[in-house]
């Protein structure tokens, strides 16, 4: 059986106040492929992480113009093109009539794009993660507030990383197989 | 200092959460629900809905076999029970879209602890809807000739019906509440998931929270998508409840012919949906022993929105009213003395009772904060809005010529439908209390103070970047 190689290292934070202050501590370090895990958002880790920002509105712009040009389309081509039916001399096809179902298919196609762009963007459904194997991590759900730090960043060094965890208040810091 | 101290408690209002809660006290207290072996209560419950879903299969079974004859309609009342349950059940849905949605971008964080339950709510009261018009087809083996489907006949439908945009709007309204569930669900599945004892909850579970770890960019990407959500569904349910009053206001039946209907049909959506939120609220809060989440203040928020939107309600009976004097149409004014003082009369004063007078008691601040009496009232209030509906729709008993009036009496079979209706709802709600979280763990931690990193309760010797500093001293004033 091959040597299990490092993916990271992980350590646990006792509440957001520190587990702000050490991503802050990160980001000034230098370091980049981090990640900072909680229960609920923290507010202001965006920026203590120095993210840019979601891409997620690109998509439910993309996705909202689709479900509106689709809509009209639809309409004007099934009633007066294809199936033309004169029905209380009403026209063909105008836009009045043709708002409530341009704007339902919008907001349908958005939410599409809102939803199915987050969890595309967040590359769910992750089944395996290297950080399931540790047990204190389970609390991640429900009270637990972790950092890590994994071996692709240019500045990891197992012993440098460390220290770091350790000085920015980090608890339990422990080495992640992949 | 003593006047900000001062300040600080009369203007703020009490906490969100009572109680001296921790995360980990939320999450278990929460959880504790779903994990437990179901009480005695719930499975009584569970019986009944069951019972109450058997009575729709029944009813439903024979509709489909033998054809809408067996139910009380007649010439001019061509759409009695299905229409006006219809309504009724959409209406149901909105409070919870409103909680969820509106109250979000209004920063109501009080609707943290509601939100998840209210959002099952519409979805339950959705599927109940959409039930109606399916059924009320007759033949419901052809209902896909409503969708633009391509077909063998190669015919489309018709969009200039607005019976064909409330295909869409109710259609759409479903899936987007769907996916608004399921997206705040998401933390919450894998807190039960990472708590799981058995491996079919561990997989069940875990395969529904995709993989959930709460990575924070994941939770960046999460909360741009929710507000996002939040801000589709917002005029998305004011839209909905628009075409389905459409469905009335495109005709030209005198009493349905209004353009009051629109926002008339919106304000009564609300009202009927947040009473059926306490309807569902007071008895679970005691039950599963929520009442430090589902707090005395919440139920007092929802009566002051009853009390606001059924004196809109009541507000637009009288402008119907009025309006069908003003017009000068012996048939508008002539509808409107007949649902007041014709056959259907005592349906009329029922809504006029349920919807307009007896929420007046919301005045007073006892009632507000009294559990039992919300609940009654509240339950007067579905009556009343389930009988406005029933009061619109009985427009048509007596038409523009009088040798073909006629009075509708439900069968049994409607009545097995709507009361059949309230067993699929329930049956869904008491499935959902047993299986998922009813209140939104996630949502609840990050409104605590402790959520907050510049809370005081975190010594003040951290030293934040200059962002954070000025976030910082706005809480630390006083």
């Amino acid at each position: 059986m091959a040597e299990a190689r490092v993916w990271g290292l992980v350590a646990q934070f006792d509440d957001p106040a520190k587990l702000l202050h050490a991503a802050e501590g990160l980001r000034d370090a230098g370091y980049k492929r981090y990640e900072v895990w909680s229960p609920f958002p923290v507010h202001g880790m965006d920026n203590a992480m120095g993210l840019s920002r979601s891409k997620v509105p690109w998509i439910v712009l993309g996705g909202g113009l689709t479900g509106m040009a689709s809509a009209l389309l639809l309409q004007w081509w099934s009633g007066a093109v294809e199936y033309p039916v004169m029905i209380g001399g009403k026209p063909l096809f105008a836009f009045e009539f043709a708002t409530p179902v341009t704007f339902e298919l919008s907001v349908l196609l958005s939410a599409f794009g809102a939803v199915f762009g987050m969890i595309g963007l967040n590359k769910l459904p992750t089944p395996y993660h290297p950080l399931d194997k540790i047990a204190m991590f389970r609390r991640v759900t429900d009270d637990g507030f972790f950092i890590s730090i994994e071996t692709r960043d240019a500045k990891f060094d197992l012993h440098r990383s460390r220290e770091l965890l350790e000085s920015l208040g980090g608890r339990h810091v422990t080495v992640v197989e992949e | 200092m003593s006047t900000a101290n001062y300040q600080q408690e009369t203007v703020f209002p009490p906490p969100l959460v009572e109680g001296n809660q921790t995360f980990h006290s939320v999450t278990e207290a929460v959880c504790r629900v779903v994990e437990a072996p179901p009480s005695k209560g719930w499975l009584a419950s569970f019986a009944m809905a069951l019972l109450g879903l058997a009575v729709l299969g029944v009813s439903v079974g024979w509709l489909i076999w033998e054809g809408s004859g067996i139910w009380g309609l007649n010439q001019p009342v061509s759409w009695g029970f299905a229409i006006v349950n219809f309504v009724f059940w959409v209406g149901i849905g909105h409070a919870g879209t409103l909680i969820s949605a509106i109250l979000f971008l209004f920063r109501q964080k009080w609707r943290t602890s509601i939100n998840r339950f209210a959002e099952a709510m519409t979805i339950f009261a959705v599927i109940c809807a959409l039930l109606f018009p399916t059924i009320h087809v007759g033949r419901v083996w052809l209902l896909y000739w409503a969708l633009p489907i391509p077909n063998q006949m190669g015919m489309w439908p018709n969009f200039r019906s607005p019976l064909l945009w409330d295909v869409f709007a109710v259609s759409t309204y479903f899936t987007v509440s769907l996916l608004f569930w399921y997206t705040g669900l998401i933390p919450d599945l894998a807190t039960l998931r990472d708590r799981a004892k058995s491996k079919v909850a561990y997989y069940a579970y875990g395969m529904f929270a995709l993989g959930w770890r709460g990575a924070n960019r994941h939770w960046q990407n999460y909360e741009k998508a929710y507000l996002i959500l939040a801000g589709l569904s917002a005029p998305l349910v004011l839209s909905v409840h628009t075409i389905v009053s459409f469905d009335f206001a495109t005709s030209v039946i005198p009493g349905w012919h209004t353009t009051i209907f629109p926002p008339y049909f919106v304000a009564g959506a609300i009202f009927s949906g947040f009473a059926m939120v306490l309807t569902l609220a007071i008895p679970a809060r005691k039950i599963f022993k929520l009442e430090e989440f589902i707090t005395v203040r919440h139920v007092e928020n929802m009566n002051k929105i009853i009390l606001v939107t059924g004196m809109m309600v009541g507000y637009a009976y009288a402008m119907e009213f009025f309006i069908a004097w003003y017009s000068g149409s012996a048939y508008e004014s002539w509808t409107f003395i007949n649902r007041a003082f014709g056959p259907y009369w005592w349906a009329y004063w029922i809504m006029w009772s349920c919807n307009v007078i007896t929420p007046q008691l919301f005045w007073s601040q006892k009632i507000r904060q009294n559990m039992t009496a919300s609940f009654i009232l509240s339950i007067f209030v579905n009556i009343g809005m389930w009988f406005e509906r029933f009061v619109i729709t009985m427009s048509l008993h007596r038409d523009y010529i009088p040798s073909s009036w006629d009075y509708y009496r439900p069968t049994i079979w409607d009545v097995g439908c709507l009361i059949g209706s309230f067993g699929l709802f329930f049956t869904l709600f008491l499935l959902f209390l047993k299986f998922l979280p009813a209140i939104a763990i996630a949502e609840v931690k990050g409104v605590m103070p402790q959520a907050d990193p510049h809370w005081e309760g975190y010594h003040a010797d951290h030293h934040h970047s200059a962002d954070h500093a000025h976030a910082a001293g706005e809480k630390h004033h006083g």
